[in-house]
């Protein structure tokens, strides 16, 4: 059986503020199609590992591959470009932008140049139309974010994600204080974008959503990761318990 | 409207106006046209870099100042020493090209930073390129330089007429390019990066190269208003060069005109332009500046769209 | 041909004594910018006022400028209370202070100047008092007293600024509130009253300020302009918010300030500190002792 190539290396990753570690030797890979689920307390690491994969922070050592590239250095743009994509933990859309104007963006600056070529107008509108319906925000697509309910930003934050045509999405925290069928909602969603091929990064806190999506665990705990498996195993794990699910 | 529909329009509404101010037998019209033409031209683009991008550049005067010193430079070069009779447009082109490249430069060494600071560093730089003109004897230091007005001027009769039309072909530029870049993929870009930038870079946005595009632009139009300055005036001194009248103006005519659009800063020069002409004329120009802070400050609180974004709910209301 | 040994040495001198000054001045900044993220670009205009008020009371009742400061403290405290109210109302509550809130600043430095312009003119003024004009002299060593009376008295005042921030609840709030808002709330702190009573304090230092610029050099209304780019020069290389940073900061600005006007000329002494601002920027954002 030949191995498939990961579509994410992450190898011995450390990131510090000041005296702080924020990242402590940080490794772990992922394979092309797979849902990964990352958990951990707060401050344990997660949201700055996503920073550091896609850009937003630069770590300090280790290198981190995707796709078989070497991304070190790269701006966040760029890496995006790859086809790397995620989802703020809070959503930050743009602001002055109508939803369909917030889906146009990723379509122009990072869908294209993955593509070779420039969307032609009409394009761009049946793809937001797309992606809109997709989240069940077409009805909404000439308002402003201002006008969205908190599950629907982050919807859109998720499809404006989607809009990068992304091989990788890291979801950071997408279903943080929402309702049971919300979180079914996005799940849901999830679920579809894998089965098109999205391998998932899911971070999230709501263990129920985390162990019926994932099938691979990792447990990061103060900047080091402390298991990696199959998520039954993993949550049994006497070190994850008592570090993570004990508190 | 599409935009090279928009971009005739401009061009044909400038040249009817230059049209009809030819019957305009006053001199003065043409010398406070040519004030409030040329504000026309630095809001435009100071709103590249701030209304669109969200970047505060505190340092209008110093690109402005740019403009017009390199005309003096090219001036005491070729002219004086009647090695070339160089014509206003030909030191308009220069001083643009000059500008971007400060611009850039400008861009460069401070675009890394975030917004509060970038804004502190335009104020730095203004200050260093100021302090450098005024100890550089060439271009008169301190004391300034003295440029000699041609007798006749090419095209029009009168001068004064001459550089009203220069400056009317100016503002007609930068509206139509704002215009264009307001409807562009970039004019997105540039949207993003004023209301998130961090999503933008996450979204695939090259944000550090739209920055630069927008400060060199945006540089390149100050400069080129800035070229005819020595020729209206006939004298040039740090002081007059990089008053702080420009900086404040520039800053305050798209704030109250509104930020968003094309249309905020022409309403904004405008408006503000024409009262500052004439509170000067009535009271003084300390007064007429003192107006224009008041304004800002009241405006920036009160209505921060500007006056677009106050006639905005009224247009709405209409079409439905 | 021999060094100008006793020109350096004095050159340098004036530059501690200066940089003690520069201190003061940029108290108000390292707790507005430094601890608040307010940046208040119209600081030199509160500092300006300031000296206008001490010349004031100065050439109508003959009365010591830097004790006049101290006597209408409470009155620039209040007036910085005000100023961050509407500032918060207007721009921090909705998020736009970016753009918006440094127009706002902006347009407060412009109209104090042009204000300043109408009422008194564009002349220079001065005051006097019993410590200007006097020189000690330690061999070819000269400390003008005017340069060290206003020297003594900042360090003074940072050393009061640092015992309060330090020990006080109200201080060590202030110093929260710049981490944790949260946090803060959870004290039954209110946040926003906090950072009422800090920009209070800071444009409370300006009057201060302003009353050792005009016993050192003569003022005129543009003069504000100038320390623009001093004050956030030395907030930004003493790592922000950090007052013993500041300090060190300060020195060391005037020290060359003072030398390069001494060699050079003092035309190019703005472009020193404007130069210093962009030199850090580049290199060490996080500053001399960084955080």
């Amino acid at each position: 059986m030949t191995a498939v190539a990961p579509l994410l290396e992450v190898d011995d990753v450390s990131k510090r503020f000041g005296g702080f570690v924020a990242l402590d030797g940080v490794s772990l890979t992922v394979t092309p199609g797979e849902r990964l689920g990352l958990i951990g307390p707060n401050g344990s690491g997660k949201s700055t590992l996503v920073n550091c994969l896609c850009g937003a922070l630069h770590n300090e050592s280790g290198t981190v591959r995707f796709d078989g590239t070497n991304v070190n250095g790269m701006t966040a743009h760029q890496r995006t470009r790859l086809g790397m994509a995620r989802s703020f933990q809070l959503p930050r859309p743009f602001t002055s932008l109508s939803l369909v104007d917030n889906l146009r963006i990723p379509l122009i600056y990072s869908a294209n140049v993955r593509r070779g070529s420039h969307f032609t107008a009409a394009e761009i509108e049946e793809r937001c139309g797309e992606l809109l319906r997709l989240v069940g925000l077409d009805a909404k697509s000439r308002r402003l974010p201002r006008d969205l309910t908190q599950v629907e930003m982050r919807k859109l934050e998720l499809a404006r994600a989607m809009g990068a045509d992304p091989k990788l999405l890291i979801a950071d925290e997408a279903m943080a204080g929402l309702s049971h069928s919300e979180i079914e909602d996005i799940l849901k969603l999830l679920d579809r974008l894998n089965e098109h091929g999205i391998t998932i990064i899911l971070i999230e806190h709501i263990m129920r959503a985390v162990m019926s999506f994932s099938q691979r665990l990792v447990v990061l705990v103060s900047g080091k990761k402390i298991a990696d498996g199959n998520p039954q195993d993993v949550i049994r794990d006497p070190e994850v318990e008592r570090a993570y699910l004990g508190q | 409207m599409r935009s090279w529909l928009f971009t005739v329009v401009v061009i044909v509404a400038g040249a009817a106006l230059f049209a009809v101010s030819r019957f305009i037998q006053n001199d003065y019209f043409f010398f406070a046209g040519y004030v409030v033409l040329q504000y026309i031209v630095l809001s435009t683009a100071w709103n590249i870099l701030g209304g669109y991008c969200g970047y505060v550049n505190f340092g209008t005067a110093a690109l402005f100042a740019i403009g017009a010193y390199t005309s003096v430079t090219i001036h005491k070069l070729l002219v004086t020493s009647r090695i070339y009779p160089v014509s206003i447009p030909e030191l308009i082109i220069i001083a643009g090209v000059v500008s971007a490249i400060v611009g850039l430069g400008i861009g460069y060494l401070t675009l890394r930073l975030r917004g509060a600071f970038f804004s502190i560093a335009t104020l730095a730089l203004a200050v260093v390129i100021q302090t450098f003109i005024t100890n550089w004897d060439y271009v008169g230091g301190s004391r300034g330089a003295y440029v000699i007005r041609p007798q006749t001027a090419p095209l029009v009769g009168s001068y004064i007429q001459y550089l009203f039309l220069v400056m009317l072909v100016l503002a007609v530029l930068s509206i139509a390019v704002a215009r264009l870049i307001e409807r562009s993929r970039l004019g997105y870009g540039f949207a993003t990066i004023r209301d998130d930038e961090i999503a933008a870079e996450a979204s695939g946005v090259p944000t550090l190269r739209l920055k630069l595009i927008a400060t060199t632009l945006s540089g390149a139009l100050m400069g080129m208003a800035g070229a005819p300055l020595p020729y209206y005036v006939g004298y040039l001194d740090p002081a007059s060069g990089f008053n702080l009248a420009y900086a404040v103006n520039s800053i305050a005519m798209p704030v109250i005109g509104g930020t968003t659009t094309w249309i905020g800063p022409l309403i904004g020069a405008v408006l503000l332009g024409t009262l500052q002409q004439w509170v000067t004329v009535t009271i003084s120009s300390a007064v007429s500046l003192l107006i224009v802070g008041l304004l800002l400050v009241g405006f920036v609180i009160v209505a921060p769209n500007g006056l677009v974004g106050l006639m905005r709910p009224l247009f709405e209301r209409r079409h439905r | 041909m021999s060094f100008p040994l006793d020109l350096l040495i004095n050159a340098i001198i004036a530059g501690l004594l200066l940089g003690g000054f520069y201190a003061a001045v940029t108290s108000g900044i390292s707790i507005a910018f430094g601890i608040l993220d307010i940046v208040n670009i119209a600081h030199p205009a509160f500092i300006i006022l300031g000296s206008y008020i001490a010349y004031i009371v100065n050439s109508q009742f003959g009365l010591d400028p830097i004790i006049t400061s101290i006597v209408i403290l409470p009155a620039f405290y209040a007036l910085g209370a005000i100023v961050y109210q509407v500032y918060y109302v207007s721009f921090e509550r909705r998020g736009q202070e970016a753009l918006r809130g440094l127009a706002f600043f902006f347009g407060l430095l412009f109209i104090t100047e042009v204000v300043l312009i109408l009422v008194f003119g564009v002349d220079y003024r001065y005051v006097e008092a019993i410590y200007i004009g006097p020189t000690l002299h330690f061999g070819f060593v000269d400390l003008p007293l005017r340069m060290l009376i206003p020297c003594l008295v900042s360090l003074l005042l940072i050393l009061v600024l640092q015992v309060y921030l330090t020990r006080t609840f109200i201080g060590r709030a202030i110093m929260a509130v710049a981490q944790d808002q949260e946090a803060l709330r959870l004290m039954a702190a209110d946040p926003i009253r906090i950072k009422r009573i800090a920009f209070g304090i800071s444009i409370a230092t300006a009057s201060l300020a302003g009353a050792f610029l005009i016993v050192i050099q003569p003022v005129e209304p543009s003069v504000g302009r100038d320390y623009i780019g001093r004050v956030f020069a030395i907030c930004v290389m003493g790592g922000m918010g950090s007052l013993p940073g500041t300090v060190i900061a300060a020195i060391l600005l005037g020290v060359v300030e003072s030398i390069t006007a001494t060699f050079y000329g003092p035309s190019w002494a703005p472009a020193v500190s404007f130069g210093f601002l962009l030199l850090t920027l580049a290199f060490r954002p996080a500053g001399i002792l960084g955080r």
